[in-house]
């Protein structure tokens, strides 16, 4: 007759994997690796002076000094209204002729941008700016440009351009990818973004 | 004559904890999955400014990350606490940035060099300067895509 083994007390099984649960939770850091992208001009290697002359109209400047308060287009603003701000000014559409934008909303002031592709977001900051100061102007700006290419997209698709932008980048099929590159393609020629940054100086 | 007879007392059944390891073994390897170890130790604060318009890294394996920001507490004694930049594992000058490019782009497979992006992970309170400084190198490295890394959340609170 096999000699009954006796059983193994697994009372204990709990306090050790509590133990590597309490490791884990403590060692755990879920790294942020979300963010807003950019891409940086190239350098001009030409040493001529390159002389497109922009209308004053189609540039929006925005200047951020060392304490963090923005001044956009000499005018003091807080950064509560800098979405709206960039919004108008970028939808505004007062061109007419070949500079006429027909998917604009905006009030066609004339003292303002012509269209989306010219008009130029300026960003101009000091060298003692902090960086969360200079990231919410971004943010800000980035904000005003999704929220018009998304109006434009529902109008053309009926779905968000963020969204269609999301599942690109999620999904991996070769046939939704292509899809959406063409139409992710045309709204960014719709509403372009043109922001610029001028090399800091002491304001 | 009753049948039945009540039982004793009112004593509770001892609730069985048999399960109990295997629901803690469930958490235990949700966070075993979800852990992602840092393969270089961060010598830098990391204090990330807040935005909500973001998008998320594509591919990991083709991202390159410098650190910026003033030194950790542990580091302040010896370094001060004026903003630097992390490169690896040690603390880098501006110019040491371009080499670090190359050299990462080297060992990318050459299929996808032109898709690298260069992560920036900066402190909060850093100066514009670095960041400025930071940027002029990756450009002359023609490293032209970058993503400002943030946390989530809205930055006018």
């Amino acid at each position: 007759m096999a000699r009954k083994v006796p059983e193994i007390n697994a009372g204990s099984m709990a306090d050790i994997s509590f133990l590597l649960l309490i490791f884990f939770l403590v060692t755990t850091t879920i790294e942020s690796d979300k963010g807003i992208t950019r891409r940086l001009p190239p350098i001009d290697e030409s040493q001529e002076e390159v002389t497109t002359t922009i209308k004053e109209r189609n540039i929006l400047t925005v200047i951020i000094n060392s304490s963090g308060d923005l001044l956009v287009n000499d005018e003091p603003m807080s950064i509560e209204r800098l979405r709206e701000t960039t919004t108008d000014f970028i939808d505004n559409g007062a061109g007419t002729g070949e500079d006429d934008c027909s998917y604009c909303r905006g009030k066609k002031d004339p003292k303002s941008s012509d269209n989306p592709q010219k008009a130029l977001v300026s960003i101009q900051f000091d060298r003692q700016t902090k960086y969360e100061k200079y990231m919410a102007v971004q943010n800000e700006i980035m904000a005003a440009y999704n929220e018009l290419r998304d109006r434009v997209s529902q109008g053309l698709y009926g779905e968000d351009f963020t969204q269609m932008n999301e599942d690109y980048t999620n999904s991996t099929d070769d046939k939704v990818k292509e899809r959406l590159q063409d139409r992710i393609k045309k709204i960014r020629e719709l509403y372009p973004l043109n922001i610029s940054e001028a090399k800091p100086e002491e304001i | 004559m009753a049948k039945f007879s009540k039982k004793k007392s009112g004593e509770l059944p001892a609730i069985s904890t048999a399960s109990l390891p295997d629901i803690v073994f469930m958490l235990l390897f949700f966070f075993m999955v979800s852990t992602t170890m840092r393969d270089s130790n961060i010598l830098v604060e990391q204090r990330l400014p807040k935005a909500d318009q973001v998008e998320k890294l594509e591919n990991k394996n083709l991202v390159m990350y410098i650190y910026a920001g003033p030194p950790s507490t542990r580091y302040q004694r010896q370094f001060g606490t004026a903003g630097r930049i992390q490169l690896n594992d040690k603390f880098a000058k501006v110019s040491e940035i371009r080499p670090f490019i190359i050299q990462e782009r080297e060992s990318k497979n050459p299929g996808y060099r032109d898709k690298l992006v260069t992560a920036l992970k900066i402190d909060r309170e850093t100066n514009m300067s670095i960041v400025s400084d930071i940027k002029d190198e990756l450009r002359k490295a023609k490293a032209y895509r970058v993503n400002y890394t943030v946390n989530v959340g809205s930055p006018l609170d």
